[in-house]
């Protein structure tokens, strides 16, 4: 692996440019550091930083924009005309790329002569055998072009690696060199490792944007490509969710209403669970509660918070799911799945119990207790204080935290996929009003479009990233006015 | 002089009587209104203690039956005639004999078994007393004489698996009324393997294998183990630790530290507080079109996962240590720059060590959140079946592996009934994982935490 072994080589010259540096500040020195600027050790850090850094960022650059290059310049050389006529570019890229690293092994383990790799008839017929003896099978037997452009992808990726090597390590004994003849006893070494390591620190921060940038262009890039295959009309006003699965979008109904109608549906009833539950779960554990009942209780209620949602959703799979069939849905004749909305809902409910209560018991604690006194010494009893001071005063922040809790359950996975069932919502006779009836959720449909084989290019499978793109504006909404609204409310009282 | 306080205006009601002793019906209703209130929030309480309650004794219930596991103790004759023709003891010549060649051994051990103790069980057929064994014990054998040739031809002991459906007898999840009508299994072998476990053969012990084992096909429930996706969990943590714990304190620190109130520092923390509430199966579509489709990483490998809780792990690490930068007081950064240290040196030297034990109980917290997470692994391949265990580190990250959430989930898709409590002994696993990591945070903060 010759990127590991770079990486390796450019860490071992780094390191002897610490020593290296530390050394000869030293002796420029004389031997008495007091007459250096800055400590021995920066010197050695300063010989690190412009040793490994600079190399590493190139090494970085190389490998991420190289495999881009090579992919148009193998493309560039590929007789479109002579390959099938239902294979696209991508997945002859895709064959290419699956034999050049099978070639790879078989030069490796000595099957095959580096020299031997001519794009020949002869060797394209045996290639999907030869391959799949050493373990890469292949979907489909090889023809010449393909491994022609297989051969010319291999050597364009080797030259290329020869290339990034030297100039990595180029880069570095140049930065090792270069550092080593800066040194001088005047020179402020201390404050460029300091500018570095802040650069550092700033480069390390901005992964935050960088990884909303991620999700934010992923999710578009690929949203447009679904809707160039099928209107966003259909998408965001169809009412009725029925992907074809054979053929490529033609039969598919793809309307998010249904899903986006389940979605609502459960976390509505998640809500009614949790957000009464929560809110009286927060008043007494902060007004009434005795020291010890609270240390006792809301350790018990936080513990609802570690668990994770797959426990859930085992839990309401194997226990309320079956539970509320038999003694609920089944003798009223309202339904006969143990998935069901009230499933899904009841279970998501439990999980946002200490969600709602640690936010609430944070706003509700936060309200001065001047007010709470000013109250009780009017006469009021406790709960009219509370009723009529401590609620009004924190109800920003309990908005906020209701919303806060309505974006996870909107957003919730894995309890919708194991408890509300994989059917989309139903309009006729009213059987979406039905708690006892399945019911799926955006969640549920962008697991099932993305998991098992997925064919990027049919809108079957890019449906899913529309979906997670809705969902993560729906949530994101939900957030900013959350966070909007309790930002707003603390200023009032600090 | 008319004093108008003693006499009352002509013609009004005299006062009722009060007074502070007694109740009236005013106040009393105000009372109960207020202990209807308390009682209330006792309710919410009780509920929420209920709910954790109902969900620990559901889980336990059905899942701690999977640690025991009946197996049969057997002497099996490795008949030379079937397992190697020739004689010659030639490896390539054993391998060609298939897992369906060592069948019939295991079910003439069986028979063999019943003569010796004597047990006969009427409308009992060779084939069901076979069946009684796993459909793995076959490849338990073949692998077993892939290793030792020259055992073959003489007589070995092997403990071997009881079929699904025995080992679900033994739990009460197969009854004789369920048998009859399982094509699987059938009441009278279920008779046997009560005879066998009165003479011995078969016993209920404790389960290794579920814990070491890797994942086994739909119709062996009794093989399936957590190795592999135990394996796989611990690969992920690894990158998760390696990856998110320095850049998020990095980050904090420069948040913290040294960031001007600019635009740019916005920006950062809108960022992070929306990340930190983003739901988890987005950064599942963000790893599989980022790390898989464009980067071209392979799926199913562990360091996709790595890749993805990290970024979902990192919101929960700088919060955490930002926190705890915060706590730490500013006469600490005076003192330091006092004595003439640069501010990165007393932000490195004095400020960090301090924060320290805040921000490994922040990064526990964090790997803990991240080792039960399952939506955004379910996106990146994390399901497939994986029988392989990937190898050791560094190439083994880029080995198909399982992680754990994902194997329960896994699991809860099977149809066969033995899985569900297989997934429910997964999530005790877990559930114990997630315990002691939240134990350990606990006590590093007891024992390291100051307060100024």
């Amino acid at each position: 692996m010759p990127v590991l072994w770079t990486f390796l080589i450019v860490l071992a010259l780094a390191g002897c440019a610490y020593l290296l540096g530390r050394a000869r500040a030293i002796s420029v020195a004389d031997g008495d550091a007091r007459k250096l600027h800055s400590l021995p050790a920066y010197y050695g850090w300063f010989g690190v930083l412009l040793t490994a850094v600079p190399s590493l960022l190139v090494m970085a650059a190389w490998l991420l924009i190289t495999p881009i290059l090579i992919d148009a310049r193998v493309v560039a050389t590929l007789d479109m005309t002579a390959l099938p006529e239902d294979s696209t570019q991508a997945l002859v890229m895709s064959d290419v790329r699956r034999v050049a690293s099978g070639l790879d092994v078989a030069v490796e383990q000595g099957v095959l002569a580096e020299d031997a790799l001519v794009a020949s008839p002869e060797l394209a017929e045996g290639m999907r055998a030869l391959l799949g003896d050493l373990g890469v099978a292949l979907g489909s037997d090889v023809s010449p072009e393909v491994l022609g452009a297989a051969i010319a992808y291999r050597d364009l990726a080797s030259q290329s690696y020869a290339l990034m090597t030297i100039v990595v390590l180029g880069l570095a004994v140049l930065g090792l060199v270069g550092a080593y003849l800066k040194i001088a006893p005047e020179f402020r070494a201390r404050n460029v490792v300091e500018l570095g390591i802040k650069a550092l620190l700033i480069l390390c921060s901005s992964i935050a944007i960088l990884t909303t940038v991620g999700i934010v262009l992923s999710m578009l890039f690929e949203t447009s490509r679904f809707f160039q295959d099928y209107p966003w009309q259909r998408f965001f006003f169809g009412t009725s969710w029925n992907p074809s699965f054979s053929g490529r979008g033609g039969g598919s109904d793809l309307g998010i209403l249904p899903l986006l109608w389940g979605t609502l549906y459960i976390s509505f009833l998640a809500l009614l669970v949790a957000v009464p539950i929560g809110l009286y779960t927060a008043i007494y554990l902060s007004e009434y509660a005795s020291p010890r009942m609270r240390a006792a209780a809301k350790p018990m209620i936080e513990i609802l918070a570690g668990i994770p949602t797959i426990v859930y959703g085992l839990f309401a799979l194997i226990t309320v799911g079956p539970l509320l069939r038999d003694y609920i849905a089944e003798p009223t004749g309202l339904g006969s799945a143990s998935s069901s909305v009230l499933t899904a809902g009841l279970v998501m409910g439990i999980m946002l119990i200490p969600f709602v209560s640690s936010l609430s018991d944070d706003i509700i604690n936060a309200v001065p207790q001047a007010m709470r006194d000013g109250s009780l010494g009017l006469g009021a009893t406790r709960s009219e204080t509370i009723k009529q001071v401590v609620i009004p005063a924190a109800l920003p922040g309990i908005v906020g935290a209701v919303l806060l809790a309505a974006s996870r359950a909107i957003g919730e996975t894995m309890i919708v996929v194991l408890g509300a069932g994989a059917a989309a919502a139903q309009w006729e006779d009213g059987r979406f009003l039905n708690p006892f009836e399945a019911m799926t959720t955006v969640t549920v449909k962008i697991v099932s479009q993305l998991t098992g084989d997925t064919d990027f290019a049919s809108p079957e499978t890019l449906v899913a990233f529309a979906l997670g793109l809705t969902l993560f504006v729906i949530t994101l909404a939900l957030n900013v006015l959350a966070l909007f609204i309790v930002r707003k409310y603390r200023e009032q009282y600090e | 002089m008319t004093d108008t306080s003693l006499t009352p205006p002509a013609g009004a009601a005299p006062r009722a009587k009060t007074s502070l002793l007694r109740e009236d019906a005013h106040t009393s209703r105000r009372n109960a209104a207020e202990k209807r209130f308390r009682m209330y929030g006792l309710i919410a309480v009780m509920c929420g203690i209920l709910a954790l309650v109902m969900l620990l004794i559901s889980i336990v219930n059905s899942g701690a039956s999977a640690f025991r596991q009946s197996y049969v103790t057997l002497d099996v004759y490795l008949d030379e005639a079937k397992l190697d023709k020739k004689g010659e003891r030639n490896l390539e010549d054993i391998k060609k004999v298939s897992t369906f060649g060592y069948s019939p051994l295991i079910k003439n051990a069986v028979l063999s078994a019943m003569e010796e103790n004597g047990i006969v069980i009427e409308g009992l057929s060779d084939k069901e007393a076979g069946a009684l064994i796993s459909k793995e014990a076959p490849a338990t054998l073949r692998y077993f004489v892939l290793d030792n040739p020259d055992a073959i031809g003489t007589t070995q002991t092997f403990t071997l698996l009881a079929n699904g459906r025995v080992d679900g007898y033994f739990k009460d999840r197969v009854t004789m009324e369920s048998a009859a009508l399982d094509k699987n299994t059938s009441p009278e072998q279920l008779m046997l393997a009560d005879a066998f476990l009165e003479a011995g053969v078969l016993e209920n012990r404790f389960n290794w294998s579920f814990l070491t084992a890797p994942d086994a096909s739909g119709q062996r429930p009794e093989a399936a183990g957590l190795g592999v996706a135990m394996l796989g969990s611990l690969y992920m943590m690894l990158i998760v630790l390696v990856c998110a714990l320095p850049i998020g304190v990095a980050a904090s620190i420069y948040l913290e530290e040294f960031a001007p109130k600019n635009w740019l520092t916005d920006l950062i923390e809108v960022n992070i507080a929306n990340l930190a509430a983003v739901p988890s199966i987005v950064f599942g579509i963000l790893g599989l079109a980022v790390f898989i489709n464009f980067a071209g990483l392979p799926q199913s490998a562990p360091i996709v996962g790595g890749l993805v809780l990290t970024l979902m792990t990192l919101p929960t690490i700088i919060i955490a240590t930002r926190a705890s930068l915060k706590a730490v007081p500013p006469s600490i950064r005076d003192a330091a720059l006092g004595v003439g240290a640069s501010k990165t040196q007393s932000v490195f030297h004095h400020v960090l060590p301090l924060a320290a034990p805040g921000i490994l109980t922040g990064t526990i917290i964090g790997l803990a959140q991240a080792l039960g997470e399952t939506a955004p692994l379910l996106l990146i391949g994390m399901v497939a079946f994986v029988r392989e265990y990937p190898g050791s580190p560094p190439d083994g990250f880029f080995d198909p592996a399982s992680a754990l959430p994902v194997q329960i989930y896994n699991w809860t898709q099977r149809s066969d009934p033995a899985f569900v409590e297989r997934a429910s002994g997964a999530i005790i696993v877990l559930l114990v994982f997630l315990l002691c990591m939240n134990a350990l945070a606990i006590f590093l903060r007891r024992r390291f935490e100051r307060r100024w």
